[in-house]
């Protein structure tokens, strides 16, 4: 087949700066619409947490809007608001990311204020007492009171035993009431300088005009110490793991967690294939069969994380039908699993796959803020480069790859399935 | 800190340099033969097309006992066609990566297609299939019911939901506006092929329909294409105005028990419609209350001060006649009386007291400034240009837009606040623990 799509890749834009301090700048100029998306990135996530202190990074995330010595407690919010900005922050299991996207002329706030609060946050004990009610909120909100959410966060928990990837990313209830400021700013102290963070800039700007202000505003902040790598390795899992979660919920749901390498690995490419195969749009095959053909489930899906710093997992899900048992959608799912295992899935199968995902890729293009993202979790995990040969690498993948990685990962005995059983409280 | 004052001494440069990007956007409007209103907006960066269709064929047009059939016949729509199978039709989308859905609300139904320009012919034909010659098979008919059924049952599951869905049929007694658009169980079991069917043939015309089209093409490119690919899609009924559903109750709370460990609360009461001219005034007042992200009153008191919440906000949602007016939280069991209490007060506060010239200027400052973030993908711009033509706000919106916010002053803040804010008038949802609440 031919590929029109090769030249709008725009990942070769990418450039590349480093400042003395270790601190690495990445620019795509991006004209089509008239924004600019600025973003830290810092090298530290729920990942880098030790036993009972799961939440920090989180905590920590909300403590850097809690203001500065030149900067008012929710100052920050409220000058990026004010200036046609729209800020926010996230943290995952690898990164801490603060962000802000504005009209190019506002953007140099973004850039002052976020070079300030990488060094200077207060994290004032007034506000320390405060914040952790409003983190054990999110938690109720996020996890909690959401089955399907926390059916993720136990049978994550079971899938690893000794890599952090363990730990949910809020952080359990408790660690989170355990928490004392100290610790926060022991571990701000850790890991937030230059030379554990990035900045991914993308969207209507200049980079000879923007380069300068980054220089301006991040040049002179010092260089820390070289944090602690993070060495746990997850052992190979031998046989398969299962934890049940009762709550109270409507309908019943599965959840089947296969170790995987990362996008480091040569075999991701054929992974996000397959995981297409699976369950990329109506004709797939586990939505075909399983939601279309049969009516076991409401919806499925297959995902495969290859955007982790350390191996992770490809997960295949559904949530039931009402009237319908766990255990006979887990039947069909492990038939449809294995028959990727034992044929060859058809070439036009393959091409179909291979279309969505660079469809996909172009569509993406569209959102300036999603490159962005894109742009930084390839950084994060392994550098924004292997970015470039994405495309070329899933073009390559053959029906022999897809049938070879589902084989080698799709194994029973290497994975762990959560299943989530309504039931009504207990009075 | 000095460099944030020169920042914002800069704000009339900024102006000018924003609006002509903004306005690089302004589409192309054409009504077509069969009366479809057509707005394009040409952008070239990417080999890309996005297309939004808004169609006067919402859950308003519901009868009685057949709740659920506008949502029902939305969701058929790419489930079969005269030419084609539902599978037929995932295929052919899913072999070339274009996404097509179709979705309903309660005044209008919607189709959004996204697709590669290369495959722009395919799109179209798929399009005009689904728009002209939807044939509902009794089989997809019973296999959507099933789907729409479970969905029923999912959402239970999300306490926000249930509190939004008690709200509404407080507010909306007896009308369309206060039941779920998807209908309840027995409602859906009970639709009949025929009776889609005719709904389909009723609703769905191309006078009735407005596409907002932006990407790789041309204005005359698409209309050229659009004309051929739905030449034989006839004029029907022309859309019609929704009735406004009014009530002003007096204030009720409503209790609903599930085993949670944070109580979902809802308050609120009937807004405005968006031809309101107060609703610029309103969307400021709105900001400072509760509508402004990370700088609002009740987000400064309810997570701020006092660490009641993680989620606080308020918003007016306006739509043709009507709107509602909530603010809606979540707060753990044993808060959730205080927090009910705070949302209260600020309410009542902005109905007493001027807002402060800070405030004023900083609500402003944000819902000028961050105009062109509404603008900045393909896919926005399309349901923006959508959203003007259904609202009739006019072509020359977004220029206009910085003076419908200008002018607003302190005094019209609390004079919105005093006409639209009814702390007597509040309808109260708490779906949440009630054992651990309490009764104060």
């Amino acid at each position: 087949m031919s590929h029109p799509l090769a030249a709008t890749s725009q990942t070769t834009q990418v450039q590349e700066f480093v400042l003395d301090n270790g601190l690495k700048v990445l620019l795509l100029e991006d004209h089509k619409s008239p924004a600019v998306t600025f973003q830290v990135w810092y090298r530290v996530g729920s990942r880098n947490e030790k036993d009972g202190k799961s939440g920090l990074s989180h905590f920590l995330e909300h403590m850097l809007f809690k203001g500065t010595p030149k900067l008012k407690p929710e100052e920050y919010s409220r000058i990026i608001a004010k200036n046609g900005g729209r800020s926010n922050a996230f943290t995952t299991s690898d990164v801490t990311v603060y962000f802000a996207t504005m009209s190019r002329d506002k953007i140099g706030i973004e850039i002052e204020l976020e070079a300030d609060r990488m060094v200077n946050a207060l994290l004032g004990e007034t506000y320390f007492e405060p914040e952790k009610k409003v983190i054990q909120e999110e938690r109720r909100l996020r996890t909690e009171d959401n089955p399907v959410s926390a059916l993720g966060e136990i049978t994550g928990a079971v899938a690893y035993m000794v890599h952090p990837y363990r730990r949910p990313v809020i952080g359990w209830m408790d660690d989170i009431q355990n928490l004392t400021r100290q610790d926060l700013v022991d571990y701000y102290k850790l890991y937030y300088a230059p030379n554990n963070a990035f900045i991914v800039m993308t969207g209507d700007f200049s980079t000879q005009e923007m380069l300068p202000k980054i220089k301006a505003a991040f040049g002179n902040l010092p260089r820390g110490a070289e944090p602690p790598k993070v060495r746990a390795e997850e052992p190979p899992q031998q046989g398969e793991r299962r934890v049940t979660l009762k709550k109270e919920a409507e309908l019943p749901f599965v959840l089947m967690y296969y170790h995987t390498p990362n996008l480091k690995s040569p075999d991701s490419y054929a992974l996000d294939v397959l995981s297409v195969v699976l369950a990329g749009g109506r004709s797939s095959r586990l939505y075909h069969d399983l939601v279309y053909q049969k009516r076991l489930a409401r919806s499925v899906d297959a995902d495969y994380n290859g955007l982790a710093i350390d191996p992770s997992v490809f997960s295949v899900t559904a949530q039931l039908m009402p009237g319908k048992e766990p255990a006979e959608i887990e039947r069909e799912m492990d038939r449809l699993l294995e028959q990727v295992k034992t044929e060859l899935i058809s070439e036009r199968e393959l091409q179909k796959a291979k279309n969505q995902i660079e469809s996909a890729f172009i569509y993406a293009q569209d959102s300036i803020f999603g490159q962005a993202m894109k742009i930084g979790y390839y950084e994060a995990v392994g550098g924004w480069r292997l970015m470039d040969g994405y495309l070329d690498g899933i073009r390559k993948v053959s029906r022999e790859d897809i049938q070879r990685v589902a084989k080698a990962y799709l194994d029973r005995d290497r994975r762990t399935v959560g299943i989530l059983l309504p039931g009504k409280e207990n009075t | 800190m000095k460099n944030f004052f020169m920042a914002l001494f800069n704000m009339l440069s900024i102006c000018t340099l924003v609006v002509p990007a903004t306005a690089s956007t302004k589409p192309q409007r054409s009504v077509l033969d069969n009366g479809i209103i057509l707005l394009t907006s040409e952008q070239r960066a990417l080999p890309m097309v996005s297309i939004e269709l808004l169609i006067d064929a919402g859950s308003r047009h519901d009868l009685p006992n057949q709740e659920g059939l506008a949502n029902l016949t939305a969701r058929l729509l790419t489930y079969g066609t005269r030419q084609r199978t539902a599978l037929q039709i995932s295929d052919t989308l899913d072999f070339v990566g274009a996404r097509l859905s179709a979705a309903c609300g309660e005044d209008l139904a919607s189709v959004s297609m996204t697709v590669l320009k290369k495959d722009l012919g395919t799109g179209l034909e798929l399009l005009a299939e689904v728009l002209t010659a939807a044939n509902f098979p009794q089989e997809e008919i019973d296999r959507q019911k099933q789907s729409i059924i479970a969905s029923i049952r999912a959402r239970e599951e999300s306490p926000g939901d249930i509190a939004q869905r008690r709200f509404a049929e407080a507010l909306y007694p007896q009308s369309p506006y206060g039941r779920p658009v998807e209908g309840n169980e027995a409602s859906v079991k009970a639709l009949e092929q025929k009776t889609l069917k005719a709904f389909y043939d009723r609703y769905y015309r191309p006078n009735r329909t407005i596409v907002s089209i932006v990407g790789d093409i041309s204005h005359q490119e698409i209309a050229r294409a659009l004309n051929e690919a739905l030449h034989s899609w006839q004029k029907g009924d022309p859309a019609t105005a929704p009735v406004a559903p009014s009530k002003i109750g007096s204030s009720e709370t409503i209790r609903v028990h599930k085993d949670l460990t944070q109580a979902n609360i809802v308050l609120g009461h009937n807004g405005v419609g968006r031809e309101n001219p107060d609703y610029y005034a309103i969307q400021v007042m709105n900001y400072i209350l509760g509508g402004g992200g990370f700088s609002s009153r009740t987000l400064d008191s309810i997570r701020n001060e006092r660490g009641l919440a993680y989620s606080v906000y308020s918003y007016f949602g306006a739509e043709k006649g009507h709107g509602t007016f909530e603010l809606v939280m979540q707060t753990k069991n044993e808060t959730a009386l205080e927090a009910i209490r705070i949302a209260n007060a600020e309410i009542r506060r902005m109905r007493e007291e001027l807002v402060t010239e800070e405030e004023l200027k900083d609500a402003k400052d944000y819902l000028i400034g961050s105009f062109p973030l509404r603008l900045d993908t393909n896919r926005k711009v399309a349901n923006f240009w959508a959203q003007v033509e259904y609202f009739q706000l006019g072509l020359d919106y977004p220029d206009r837009y910085d003076d419908f916010i200008q002018k607003v002053s302190r005094a019209d803040v609390r004079r919105v606040a005093q006409k639209y804010l009814n702390p007597e008038h509040l309808i109260t949802v708490i779906v949440a623990n009630q054992k651990k609440i309490g009764d104060q």
